[in-house]
């Protein structure tokens, strides 16, 4: 089916993304985080290191978090995939999201949408976590600009959906 | 540089038998790859030698944990999450929890998997001091049937092992006997979360009477493999542990290791922090006579 010399060797690849079913034709080595980007348009999705160190091209597969620079996209085959575009209820925010503006826990955005989506990860498997909680399922993403506090207490107001008291918010 | 596509083929026959089939037919041609927390660092950097790949990631048959009577078989695509949160490995393989728990953040936990931390053969990767502690057993699997090994021994040089080109882990067998056991992990890094050991340690004894009946010490990073310090154990096994079985204790595992001066840190830093987690964990069990 594929025959021109650019498009030889790739693979009809589907995956649901934010409840959309996709299909595409990609290099099946290509990397999630690029197809997600360049072919489907989500640049919320950011690359920072590429390696797996930063963890700011977070999106959750089959409800899990993964960095999309280090999976092939042909591993995404079948499954479905959340980015920081499919977390906002229409023009709802997802009260993570609303909890980072409130908390002034984004500055310059880039590892923003990742954080979110492991803070949103961290939720689905403890709902109420403790500042070691949040601490750890957050230490896969890095933030150059805010200093964590202030996504700590994002995260904490989010899980509580109340201002949790910032005695309790520092860091151990 | 970064890789290009489109010189990497990577095949997805969805079970064991089409890959153990496939490795067979051109051994040593195909790469399998799980959560790809390895290999798609080396691809993303241009540094990925092997162009065909084969995945194995989610597989059933890989992705079980078996509980028997005298032994746990941890499938070897399993994820560090999938070891931690189990709870027969909490109980009586605490190290291994550990190690899993610390090794890289939660994305990387939730795709890397054991089986690859053993044959990306890093001497410092977090998990296998831990296996080696816990006298850890290999079933390895090829169109020719399985064969089991001691996991001591697997590693026969810097990211040299025993697999055959044809061969899978399948499996990783640990004895269910260390359960009474007093054992002591740890990692030390620049960081937690994320940065590789300078040094890690998985050390596990059985005291009776003031005596150290059983001892099993199990460091990472300060040898081209991941080390079981033998001798260090041959002197303490059988004594009542005081300062000066301490002292001799460092002094024999630091002339047991081989540390190496690398990005992360220097042979002499190795040496004395290698030589401080024995001490550290020997304390630990002239202590624990009084619990």
């Amino acid at each position: 089916m594929i025959d021109s010399p650019e498009e030889r060797g790739k693979s009809e690849i589907s995956f649901t993304v934010n409840g959309e079913r996709k299909f595409l034709f990609a290099f099946p080595m290509e990397r999630l985080l690029d197809v997600l980007r360049q072919q489907l348009g989500l640049t919320g999705v950011k690359e920072g290191c590429g390696e797996g160190e930063c963890g700011s091209c977070s999106v959750l597969m089959d409800g899990t978090l993964v960095n999309s620079c280090l999976v092939p996209v042909l591993q995404a085959e079948g499954a479905s995939i959340v980015t920081i575009e499919g977390l906002a209820d229409g023009t709802r925010m997802h009260k993570l999201q609303r909890a980072f503006l409130e908390c002034g826990g984004a500055q310059c955005g880039i590892c923003t949408p990742g954080m979110i989506l492991a803070a949103c990860h961290l939720l689905s498997k403890k709902p109420v976590p403790t500042l070691a909680e949040i601490q750890e399922g957050l230490s896969g993403n890095l933030c150059r600009c805010t200093g964590y506090v202030q996504i700590f207490d994002a995260v904490a107001r989010a899980a509580q959906a109340g201002t949790p008291p910032s005695s309790l918010m520092r860091p151990e | 540089m970064r890789s290009d596509p489109r010189e990497y083929e990577l095949v997805a026959p969805g079970n064991l038998q089409a890959v153990v089939t496939l490795l067979a037919e051109s051994p040593g041609a195909w790469l399998p790859i799980a959560g790809g927390t390895d290999i798609m660092v080396l691809y993303g950097a241009g540094n990925l030698p092997a162009r065909k790949l084969v995945s194995i990631w989610n597989f059933p048959e890989l992705r079980h944990i078996e509980v028997l009577g005298n032994e746990i078989r941890i499938g070897a695509a399993c994820t560090y999450t999938d070891i931690r949160e189990h709870k027969i490995i909490a109980r009586e393989f605490p190290m291994l929890a550990q190690a899993a728990g610390w090794t890289g953040g939660i994305a990387n936990q939730n795709r890397g998997t054991l089986g690859g931390n053993i044959v990306n053969a890093s001497p410092a990767a977090d998990s296998l001091p831990a296996l080696l502690a816990y006298d850890a057993e290999l079933i390895l699997v090829s169109v020719r049937g399985e064969r089991r090994l001691a996991y001591a021994g697997f590693h026969t040089g810097y990211k040299k092992t025993r697999l055959a080109p044809d061969e899978l882990i399948q499996s990783i067998c640990l004895p269910r006997r260390f359960a009474g056991y007093v054992s002591h992990a740890r990692k030390v890094g620049s960081r937690n979360a994320q940065a590789i050991s300078k040094v890690c340690i998985a050390a596990l004894a059985r005291v009776e009477e003031e005596t150290v009946e059983e001892i099993h010490i199990a460091v990472g990073s300060v040898a081209p493999v991941p080390l079981r310090l033998v001798e260090t154990e041959g002197i303490v096994s059988g004594k009542i542990v005081d300062e000066s079985l301490v002292l001799l204790a460092r002094k024999t595992a630091a002339a047991e290791i081989r540390p190496i001066d690398d990005i992360r840190s220097k042979a002499k830093y190795r040496a004395a922090v290698a030589a401080n987690l024995v001490a550290e964990f020997l304390h630990l069990l002239n202590g624990s006579k009084h619990a």
